[in-house]
């Protein structure tokens, strides 16, 4: 009689969640995302080049140049240019050596960006995220800007800043450790320790430009971390590419049309 | 004369739960056509028959809560929002309609986090 009592309620059951499932109708969606930067009157897109500092391991300019064309070839409609890309440490000392030639600045440029001589020698040094600023000058040279969108046929330019660093934070970290108990039976549980941890930073700083007339649409900046046990030899390319790979959605999301696809819930 | 107004008030209350049965009635036609649509991948279609769902039923949660789905996968987050809220507000225990509401929020709180 039980056994019976105990059927008849888990069919019950069974049918009751019947019953409730036939109500529910997962959908799959894609929700459209709008482009944060109207880019309709481009048809080319210039990647520059790029202000980078931090470690020498990695060639930050060529990498993110690369990679960002890459991208835009298969995510975006625009065309994109194939070009040498630009050392623009090379273009803020030609314009500081400029500046120093025109008197009544002297003083003042001196104080906030380093000269020629100095920057040949920080070629051979790694530059601060704080250094880097000196340079961002040169993104507000529309006549600079203005002439190479002339000589790529008006293009939508990308240019900036890119931080690759190595970092290393200590602190406890949660991790799961495998045990097993007097049965033999395993188990994995959450352990806290204290770990010395190593890894890198990308700061990038995104800078678009219209190439019709050198002046700047639009600036994005981004931070991302990425921390390993020290035991862990990562090679500093590879967490480049870890770390470029988390913010590319939000960049393109700047240029292009994205979506992103989820399931929802369709209720009776 | 009381008899006569106690049984006037009940023809009205049965009528009113006829009409208000009717109505459901015809919302959830509208609705279930909507699904059937939305699963085809007409999205469109689907829109128009929970807009009429809701036009029709305007208590009608589940059609607010399908209707805050089309309209997100339309990108018209406005009217999503709305129409989630709407339909929460209609059944505030339902937890399916909670979810659907925290993954759309989810999206639509980024936005507004990159547009500031």
């Amino acid at each position: 009689m039980t056994g019976l009592t105990k059927t008849l309620g888990s069919v019950g059951l069974l049918l009751f969640v019947c019953a409730c499932t036939n109500n529910l109708y997962e959908v799959p969606i894609e929700t459209p995302l709008q482009p944060k930067l109207d880019v309709s009157a481009f048809q080319r897109v210039l990647i520059a080049g790029f202000v980078t500092g931090g470690t020498n391991d990695v060639d930050a300019n060529l990498e993110t140049a690369r990679l960002l064309r890459s991208q835009l070839r298969t995510e975006s409609r625009l065309d994109v240019i194939d070009s040498e890309v630009i050392d623009l440490f090379t273009v803020a000392e030609d314009e500081s050596a400029a500046s120093r030639d025109a008197p009544e600045v002297e003083s003042t440029e001196k104080t906030t960006r380093p000269n020629a001589d100095e920057l040949d020698q920080e070629e051979e040094k790694t530059l601060s995220e704080e250094e880097l600023e000196a340079y961002e000058h040169i993104f507000a040279n529309v006549s600079y800007w203005r002439q190479l969108g002339e000589e790529h046929q008006s293009p939508l330019i990308v240019t900036g800043t890119v931080y690759f660093t190595p970092h290393q934070r200590s602190g406890m970290v949660t991790r799961e450790r495998e045990i097993y108990d007097d049965f033999g039976r395993r188990q994995v549980v959450p352990i806290r320790a204290y770990r010395d941890r190593r890894g890198y930073v990308l700061s990038p700083k995104f800078i678009f430009i219209d190439g019709r007339t050198g002046v700047t649409l639009y600036t994005e900046r981004y931070r991302e971390e990425v921390l390993y046990d020290v035991s862990q030899n990562t090679p500093a390319l590879s967490s480049y590419f870890e770390l470029m790979d988390r913010l590319l959605p939000s960049f393109l999301g700047a240029l292009s049309d994205q979506s992103i696809r989820g399931t929802r819930m369709l209720l009776k | 004369m009381s008899v006569r107004i106690v049984l006037a008030a009940g023809l009205i209350a049965s009528l009113a739960v006829t009409v208000y049965a009717d109505e459901r009635s015809d919302a959830k036609a509208q609705v279930e056509f909507g699904i059937s649509v939305a699963q085809a991948g007409l999205w469109q279609e689907a829109t128009y028959r929970w807009e009429r769902a809701v036009d029709i039923d305007p208590s009608y949660a589940a059609a607010w809560n399908n209707l805050g789905i089309a309209y997100e996968h339309e990108g018209l987050f406005k009217k999503a929002l709305e129409a989630y809220e709407k339909a929460l507000d209609l059944e505030p225990r339902n937890l399916m309609i909670q979810e659907n509401y925290d993954l759309f929020r989810e999206i639509n709180d980024r936005l507004d986090q990159d547009a500031g």
